[in-house]
């Protein structure tokens, strides 16, 4: 039955077999490449010259000058720093939010497939079209409940126009999109903690919160895992929120200079090449802004290695 | 009988409930804002409409107004959609599968540079890839911006990587007897492909379309440089945006706009609830 692989046959099915595996990838790959590989290369080039994205123009290498004017970029430094507090902030808020949630629809309450579907339902909303619905909440509804319930601060309080309420305000309406979709990945795991396990616990007498420390926590470390790099990573990126929501903004001072408040590193890099003008600089920052991600999913890939071994 | 366990039940169905109320509520914004006319919705947001018909009269403005071309980007919307996720599918479960079933270097470089494509942030290739647009255009006269094959090559391209991944997964449990007993019946690699495989592979396509639609449908800063905010092609979210960004800010018709943004995905999902929570679970879970 091998007969027909020898001899001549043989040759001309190897190089039909080669000719059908570049067939087969061709579309994906080359669309892969001319979109993702290509231009990444470009813009660690780009990143060492003077580009300026002008037809016509050519770019001159000038070594790393644009990763050393990051150093001295004041708005750099401030958006950094908003950015990771932004990111705190966001991982806490969210996965506490989605973990409290799915404890809840996870319970024998009564309609509990209908709370989950709704809580899930703002993930459908894209981040531009919510950001619009939040700045109205905050501009125009905010004030109105405030006098209604006779509260004075919010009644008075432009959310958006100050700098800290500014990053709570991207902060809850960033919580309000995703913690449903982080809750569905609790639900997961906490469906799969053993029943036998939680009956046990009953029968020796522990209450609601030791069962959680002591079973429920555990059990989901892993969930609490990918939920957290996820929301980490997500927090870190995000863009069409705040461009619906504040635009950057409001202003505010830093080191004596005038910065924008929620200009986070994903608007700030698209903001410093197209507002600004300085298109190589951006493109610096977008290489840092992409070493930071790769520690981070390496530290990922790291510990859940890790886990698997330990599991 | 009221003991201890129920009134406990209680007491968390209510909290869940106001938690769940908080969640609805910015729709509930969106509705009751839709169909007010311009000089109440400033000075009353939360009172209910006096006349639901305003809502209609509203989603006409909207669907009509040339300013906005609603209309014309509902069209955009909905080709880039069903083109990119079908090309993404497609494309990526051919790929997936030769490597999976040939094992050679080359194979496994190549998965190696698919994967790498899952950790490269879309903000360290943007700038790059308009410029490389540009160059094509330049050199071949192929113009890539401001066109629907310009666009979903790019949605093939970004896409692929996560795609490639989870086809790659499913089909390594898939096992080689069918395709051994084919290859002897004389079928052809694509013929094994297109008749054997593809019907096989039709869960986690589900999964992968799933995964995509949403991303591709909502997406805003990738179609903003490729398509362009108030260029010719415009998706919904660059024509709410266009519209929305405006200096003056006709709240009414904004909540109209995004009502009729956010309904259709809406209903969908009540459709395929299911299916759209595991395959968005999914994705993430790589």
């Amino acid at each position: 039955m091998y007969g027909f692989e020898l001899g001549d046959d043989n040759m001309s099915r190897q190089s039909k077999e080669k000719i059908y595996f570049w067939l087969f990838l061709a579309p994906a790959l080359l669309a892969f490449i001319i979109v993702v590989i290509i231009p990444f290369f470009m813009g660690i080039y780009y990143s060492m010259t003077d580009w300026t994205a002008i037809a016509g123009e050519e770019a001159t290498f000038i070594g790393i000058e644009n990763y050393k004017s990051m150093f001295t970029d004041t708005a750099f430094h401030y958006s950094f720093i908003r950015t990771f507090s932004f990111t705190i902030i966001s991982v806490l808020s969210i996965n506490f939010i989605a973990l409290s949630l799915a404890i809840l629809v996870t319970r024998e309450i009564k309609f509990k497939n209908f709370f989950r579907a709704g809580f899930f339902i703002p993930n459908l909303i894209g981040g531009l079209v919510l950001g619009y619905i939040w700045q109205f909440i905050f501009k125009s509804v905010a004030p109105e409940i405030g006098e209604i319930i006779g509260f004075q601060w919010l009644q008075d309080a432009l959310l958006l126009t100050e700098s800290d309420t500014a990053l709570v305000a991207v902060v809850m309406a960033f919580t309000w999109q995703y913690a449903g979709y982080i809750m569905m990945i609790y639900v997961a795991a906490l469906l799969n903690v053993p029943q036998e396990l939680i009956e046990a616990s009953q029968i020796d007498g522990a209450n609601f919160f030791q069962r959680l420390r002591n079973i429920t926590i555990p059990m989901i470390a892993q969930a609490f895992t990918i939920s957290s790099f996820l929301t980490l990573v997500t927090s870190f990126k995000q863009y069409d929120i705040i461009i619906a929501l504040t635009n950057g903004g409001p202003t505010s001072e830093f080191a004596g200079e005038i910065v924008n408040s929620t200009e986070f590193l994903a608007v700030y890099i698209y903001n410093v090449a197209f507002k600004y003008n300085r298109m190589a600089e951006g493109q610096a920052r977008a290489v840092v802004f992409f070493l930071i991600l790769l520690v981070v999913s390496i530290v990922q890939v790291y510990y859940n290695q890790k886990k698997e071994v330990e599991m | 009988m009221f003991n201890k366990k129920r009134v406990i039940n209680i007491l968390l169905t209510i909290l869940t409930l106001f938690l769940f109320i908080y969640t609805i509520f910015p729709f509930f914004v969106v509705i009751i804002n839709s169909a007010k006319p311009s000089f109440v919705i400033n000075t009353d947001p939360l009172a209910l409409p006096e006349q639901w018909g305003k809502l209609i009269e509203n989603i006409k403005i909207i669907w009509t107004k040339p300013t906005i071309r609603y209309a014309q980007s509902v069209y955009s919307s909905v080709i880039i959609t069903i083109s990119s996720l079908t090309t993404i599918a497609i494309f990526s479960a051919m790929a997936a599968w030769m490597l999976v079933r040939t094992k050679t270097k080359t194979s496994k470089v190549v998965f190696f540079l698919f994967l790498s494509g899952m950790v490269i942030p879309f903000q360290v290739v943007m700038f790059p890839l308009v410029a490389e647009f540009r160059m094509i255009n330049e050199a071949i006269g192929l113009r890539m911006l401001r066109t629907y094959h310009g666009m979903i090559i790019a949605y093939i391209g970004f896409g692929s990587p996560l795609a490639v991944f989870m086809f790659h997964g499913f089909i390594k449990s898939i096992p080689l007897e069918l395709e051994e007993a084919a290859t002897i019946d004389g079928c052809t690699k694509p013929q094994i492909f297109f008749k054997i495989i593809v019907p096989i592979l039709k869960p986690i396509v589900v999964t992968v379309l799933i995964m995509n639609a949403l991303w591709v449908w909502n997406d805003f800063l990738l179609p903003a440089l490729i398509l362009g905010v108030g260029q010719d092609i415009q998706t919904i979210p660059l024509a709410i945006s266009a519209f929305a960004g405006s200096f003056v800010k006709k709240w009414d018709l904004i909540m109209t706009a995004v009502l009729m943004a956010a309904l259709p995905i809406i209903i969908g999902f009540l459709f395929g609830q299911k299916h759209i929570i595991k395959g968005m679970v999914a994705g993430s879970i790589k």
